[in-house]
């Protein structure tokens, strides 16, 4: 058979280029197959993560001829073959070596959601949940963290700025599980309005594109989002309701208060990291199984390096004022 | 302090010993009082180039193709508006058919016939198809379907995925103007209203002179299918979703709402093509009463 060129990103903070490398194709093989021979031959020190070969465990994405696509998806027999398969890292993320870059920045928004907060149980003490009730939430558990979705967002991808208050598609499409749970009696809405940039999104779909999982992001989980925001600040007829019916909103700094960020003693302190390397990453009463993975082998560290969160423990935001 | 704050030994406020946690002796022990918000790192060094976009297919063409078809529609639209004849035939053609943008015919400006019983802003002398086009307008311009298209094509935040915004600043809809678009969930309120009237249009193009008796011709299939295309845009739009069911967390308490937001969701799946078809049929619709309107021929009686 023919040979394939693949072109890849080789470089590290100080910079790098793309080095081409000319191999034989092998039918059936998918990008990621073809890199490993790369680094089993030309270039033993080609740094890329990977895990599972089979979509699941969502390491190995990465940008190829442009798209955002996990790289044990991409069959080589639909890439055109005319021109060099490029292959680059995640542009959104800090790049640590070749296609590796350190995803962090998902972690450090996931540890800032409000968990579950349940009603109180029945009388003999369990709950109770109908199909149809957990049904909808079903399809976010099918989200495996590849970060494809974090990393096509052009409100990040284009504008690092927004990333201390921009949650992104990946971490609504938990706030959407959990604000639509049966059980749950949290109000995450001020805070995604305030905080975590659900006005940021302008629902251009290229989360939904993306997705290896194919979860309906911007229609199953922004959407919604937004119509739950538009409830709580933006109806006239909802806010006399409540005005009527005396019930108030949850501020987003109260809310905010329930994250694990908050009852997790953990720092993403650079001087802590070194001085404490088995106290990072342990969560205590933290419920978002984000949390855990936050100290896990691939997640680099969050350096305080231009770091922007106010430092007050009371307070989250410094004010509530937000975005 | 929330209700589930809890110290590392799992004590909650108030409990004994657990509202103002000691410090542990042992050095380098995070303990509540360390807790600080997670500061986010920006400004990181990136992979692969500076360069716009890596992609090699042919991206563009969706955008493009947006831009065309929505820039000849608004063109459109701005001279049917601001014509401001042959916008009604009247019974004197066998059929009374008018134009989708001309109605409702409200205000004093209308041609005799075409405002029919209701006549209310009598002191309004411009064209008719701006009271016509506010309420359809407001809520195609506020369609979550429509943002995303004009975002892209227009605005170019961003013109495809992976592809660089064309703007430095971005603030999304988080600030005025685009703050606005959360009125969509009244827009659609507005746009039942004119899916209402504009499907009495169409039942009215059915009516025959004299006797009052009832025929069919293509005047009136083209009213009818314009009118159907916009209940079904309208009713599988997101914030039809919401309303009817979206906002229920517990479905089983509300079978009914339940019932609903699944036959919503399943139109809401092809909102985009109902959202397409929709704008073709309306621009056919009227520039069909148009043609009758103007002399060029006489709308075909069926039956």
């Amino acid at each position: 058979m023919a040979d394939v060129t693949m072109r890849v990103w080789r470089g590290d903070s100080t910079g790098g280029d793309f080095a081409d490398y000319t191999m034989p194709a092998v039918e059936g093989e998918v990008v990621l197959d073809v890199l490993h021979r790369i680094q089993a031959g030309p270039a033993p020190d080609l740094a890329c993560r990977w895990n599972c070969k089979a979509g699941k465990c969502g390491s190995c994405s990465a940008e190829i001829n442009g798209m955002p696509r996990l790289m044990c998806m991409t069959r080589m027999d639909e890439l055109p073959t005319e021109e060099p398969v490029v292959v680059a890292p995640m542009k959104t993320f800090p790049i640590i070596r070749d296609l590796v870059t350190d995803v962090s920045f998902n972690y450090v928004m996931a540890r800032q959601l409000p968990p579950l907060k349940p009603r109180a149980p029945e009388a003999d003490g369990t709950y109770r949940m109908q199909q149809v009730d957990v049904e909808r939430g079903q399809e976010f558990r099918k989200c495996i963290e590849c970060f494809l979705c974090q990393n096509v967002c052009h409100v990040i991808r284009d504008h690092e700025e927004n990333k201390p208050n921009y949650a992104g598609p990946r971490l609504f499409i938990r706030y959407m599980e959990l604000e639509s749970h049966p059980l749950d009696t949290n109000d995450r809405r001020e805070l995604l309005r305030q905080r975590m940039g659900i006005g940021l999104c302008n629902i251009t779909k290229c989360c939904t594109e993306v997705c290896p999982e194919h979860i309906k992001i911007t229609d199953n989980a922004i959407i919604p989002l937004k119509e739950r925001v538009v409830d709580s600040s933006y109806d006239p007829i909802a806010w006399l309701g409540r005005k009527i019916l005396r019930r108030t909103k949850r501020g987003a700094v109260e809310v905010a208060q329930d994250a694990p960020a908050f009852t997790a003693p953990t720092s993403e302190d650079r001087l802590e990291r070194q001085t404490l390397p088995v106290m990072v990453g342990t969560a205590v009463g933290a419920g978002n199984p984000s949390t855990a993975a936050s100290a896990g082998p691939g997640a680099g560290p969050a350096e305080a390096a231009g770091g922007t969160g106010p430092t007050a423990a009371g307070d989250p935001f410094g004010t509530d004022a937000g975005a | 302090m929330a209700c589930c704050r809890v110290d590392r030994t799992g004590r909650r406020p108030g409990e004994p010993g657990g509202s103002e946690p000691e410090k542990e002796d042992k050095p380098g022990v995070s303990t509540i009082d360390d807790v600080k918000p997670i500061p986010v790192t920006i400004g990181g060094v990136r992979g692969g180039p500076a360069v716009r976009t890596l992609r090699r297919d042919p991206w563009w063409k969706s955008p493009a193709f947006t831009f065309v078809v929505l820039t000849l529609f608004v063109a459109y639209t701005v001279w049917a508006v601001f014509q401001n004849a042959d916008y009604f035939v009247g019974i004197s053609q066998h059929r009374d058919l008018i134009s989708p943008l001309y109605s409702p015919c409200i205000v004093g400006s209308c041609v005799p016939g075409s405002h029919g019983t209701f006549l209310v802003l009598h002191w309004w002398m411009l064209t008719p198809a701006l009271i016509g086009l506010s309420g359809p307008g407001l809520f195609r311009s506020t369609c979550y379907y429509y943002r995303k298209a004009y975002y892209r094509s227009f605005w170019q935040s961003p013109p495809g995925c992976a592809v660089a915004d064309g703007h430095k600043r971005y603030t999304g809809e988080s600030r005025f103007p685009l703050i606005l678009q959360n009125i969509h969930r009244y827009a659609w309120y507005v746009a039942i209203a004119w899916n209402v009237i504009l499907t009495i249009d169409a039942i009215m193009a059915y009516r025959l002179p004299g006797d009052g008796g009832i025929g069919v011709s293509v005047g009136s299939l083209v009213l009818t299918a314009n009118a159907a295309a916009l209940w079904m845009y309208s009713l599988s739009c997101h914030a039809c979703r919401h309303v009817t069911g979206g906002h229920v967390n517990e479905f089983s308490k509300a079978p009914i709402r339940h019932r609903l937001w699944k036959v919503v969701s399943k139109l809401n799946a092809i909102h985009m093509q109902f959202a397409w078809v929709s704008l073709f049929v309306v621009v056919i619709a009227d520039a069909y009463v148009r043609m009758v309107a103007a002399g060029w021929f006489t709308d075909p009686k069926l039956f």
